[in-house]
């Protein structure tokens, strides 16, 4: 396999309803990844589209609908889709096309604009669930997250404030960054005393609903280092899915995050997560899945990871920053492009060019991680200043 | 060249659309299903309909499973008998939830939970409500409950067709 780095990044602002189509927001997040790299849309050996589920845009073929702003027509395009994990698993795709020798640069670009379904896009998740033996019940994903969320608590004796306290840390993160949806300085407290919607989830543990759009361009060794002077190495990447019998695994630990995580730390010969990777920008479409999700990635112990919050770890100033773009929950979520955003953060990153959000260093390692579908899909991307020795 | 500091994107607000500015075209997409059960799941609500919650024997995984499948999904065998578990569980975690599917609020909360079911093996259950009169704050995880089920003749082999996961009271139906 060739070794292949980030040359360029770009996105949109994260909004709850934006006036732009899906299709000019992938246009947009595409046009400004490549006039980072100084690159044109002729120069591109292929295009790799990433979007969820095709009931928020009431539009089947999503791929081939947002073509055109992809970048992508008349050249080797594919859109790939594992539900809120596919901002992530989309540049695993990238990679593929380039390591394996096919392609020597790949734009890569992540889309979502939920806002079109009526009067709430929560409502398209229904159709995610088995219609036989679950839909009847009329679930949503904040019922089944709750779900998780309680089992996780209850497994380790964890208390909300301990989850709240990530609320407060990604919200106030992305008030520094310039795409931001729902940058806001809170308190634990406001957290707390936030409307319960599915008990143990108040509603400012949740991240929004969002329109929005983000873009990497990826290189070969060999051609990324005329386009930049700083490319971003991909060190591993990995993705792993669990059982879609969810009611017959122990939602307390996201083993599937596990597996997915070793794949990429693996390949980057990462012994000691904790110890090796700078910061991380784990999956946070709610408060407790940063928590879920540091444990799944090895960055502590189970049941380990409020501990680490509670003590400032995690902070952009501490010895492990998580989410230091403001996550989900603060820079919003787009389902795809979210994932992509945390692509995004680990270029600039590990570039020294995150401005206000910028961890001292910079950080030579990074990891990214997203997750979805019925609680079961990993997707594991580590980058870093150094090029990889394999 | 560092991340800008403008970035593209505009949000709307509901004054663009009561002016006129943004222009919206509405449209609802009416398709209709008939979902076959299959052969595993179509056993697993002939059973509901019985008044029994069947669930498939692994004999390679020495692990049996709820609902009912054609195969096992780790060692990849058919599975080919169903085996009665009983109408009784334990609560593996609940919520209480005040939002409907689509996001309707809700007065009286529902309280979804996974519910281990007794003979099935450790950690195997199925989604499903609990009594929707029980104080969610007596509700715990680890609680014993029993399904609450339709009349016979108001049966139709469907999840539905039990009412909820009622409380077991102590000494009771053991």
């Amino acid at each position: 396999m060739r070794r292949v780095a980030i040359v360029g990044a770009g996105m949109t602002k994260f909004v709850r309803r934006a006036h732009e189509t899906a299709k000019e927001l992938t246009f947009e997040a595409s046009r400004l990844a490549l006039e980072s790299c100084g690159m044109k849309r002729q120069d591109l050996g292929c295009v790799v589209h990433g979007t969820a589920p095709d009931a928020f845009d009431g539009f089947h073929m999503k791929g081939e609908f947002l073509l055109d702003g992809s970048g992508g027509f008349g050249k080797p395009y594919m859109r790939c889709y594992v539900g809120g994990g596919t901002g992530v698993f989309a540049p695993i795709h990238g990679f593929l096309h380039v390591a394996s020798g096919l392609f020597d640069t790949c734009l890569v670009v992540c889309e979502e604009k939920m806002s079109s379904c009526q009067p709430h896009p929560q409502g398209a998740f229904i159709s995610i669930f088995d219609h036989t033996t679950e839909r009847p019940l009329g679930p949503n994903l904040l019922w089944i997250f709750a779900l998780e969320m309680n089992r996780y608590m209850s497994v380790h004796g964890i208390k909300l404030e301990d989850i709240a306290r990530v609320s407060v840390k990604n919200k106030g993160n992305a008030l520094d960054h310039p795409s931001a949806q729902l940058g806001e300085k809170l308190t634990v407290e406001q957290v707390l005393q936030s409307e319960i919607m599915a008990w143990p989830v108040h509603r400012l543990m949740v991240s929004p609903t969002s329109d929005g759009a983000a873009a990497v361009i990826l290189a070969a060794e060999g051609v990324a280092e005329k386009l930049t002077d700083k490319p971003v190495w991909i060190q591993g990447v990995g993705w792993n899915l669990d059982t879609a019998y969810w009611t017959n695994r122990d939602l307390y630990y996201p083993e599937y995050v596990e597996k997915a995580a070793r794949m990429a730390y693996g390949m980057a010969g990462i012994r000691e997560p904790s110890k090796e990777i700078n910061f991380a920008e784990p999956y946070d479409p709610f408060a407790y899945k940063e928590l879920h999700h540091m444990e799944g990635l090895l960055l502590c112990g189970k049941g380990e990871a409020p501990r680490l919050t509670a003590d400032g770890v995690t902070a952009r100033t501490g010895n492990l920053p998580t989410c230091p773009s403001g996550g989900l929950l603060g820079v919003g979520n787009p389902i795809a492009a979210a994932g992509m955003m945390k692509v995004c953060e680990l270029f600039w990153q590990c570039r020294g060019e995150a401005g206000k959000r910028q961890i001292p260093g910079p950080p030579k390692r990074g990891v990214a991680q997203a997750w979805g579908d019925l609680m079961q899909v990993g997707t594991v991307l580590v980058v870093g200043s150094e090029k990889p020795k394999t | 060249m560092s991340q800008p500091s403008q970035t593209p994107g505009t949000a709307l607000r509901a004054e663009d659309f009561s002016s006129g500015r943004v222009i919206t075209v509405r449209d609802r997409l009416f398709t209709r299903y008939a979902w076959d059960a299959g052969v595993a799941i179509g056993r697993y609500l002939a059973g509901l309909r019985r008044g029994v919650i069947l669930g498939s024997r692994c004999p390679k995984c020495d692990r049996t499973v709820v609902p009912v499948r054609s195969f096992c999904e780790r060692c990849f065998s058919a599975l080919v008998d169903e085996v009665p578990l009983t109408d009784r569980g334990t609560v593996n975690t609940f919520s209480v939830t005040y939002v409907t599917w689509d996001m309707k609020k809700l007065e009286k909360p529902l309280i979804p939970a996974v519910i281990e079911i007794e003979g099935a093996s450790k950690g195997c259950g199925i989604l499903h409500l609990l009594d929707p009169d029980l104080d969610p704050k007596t509700v715990k995880v680890g609680m014993r409950v029993r399904a609450v089920w339709k009349g016979t003749r108001s049966r139709e082999g469907a999840i539905t067709d039990i009412r909820h996961f009622a409380r077991l009271e102590e000494g009771a139906g053991a």
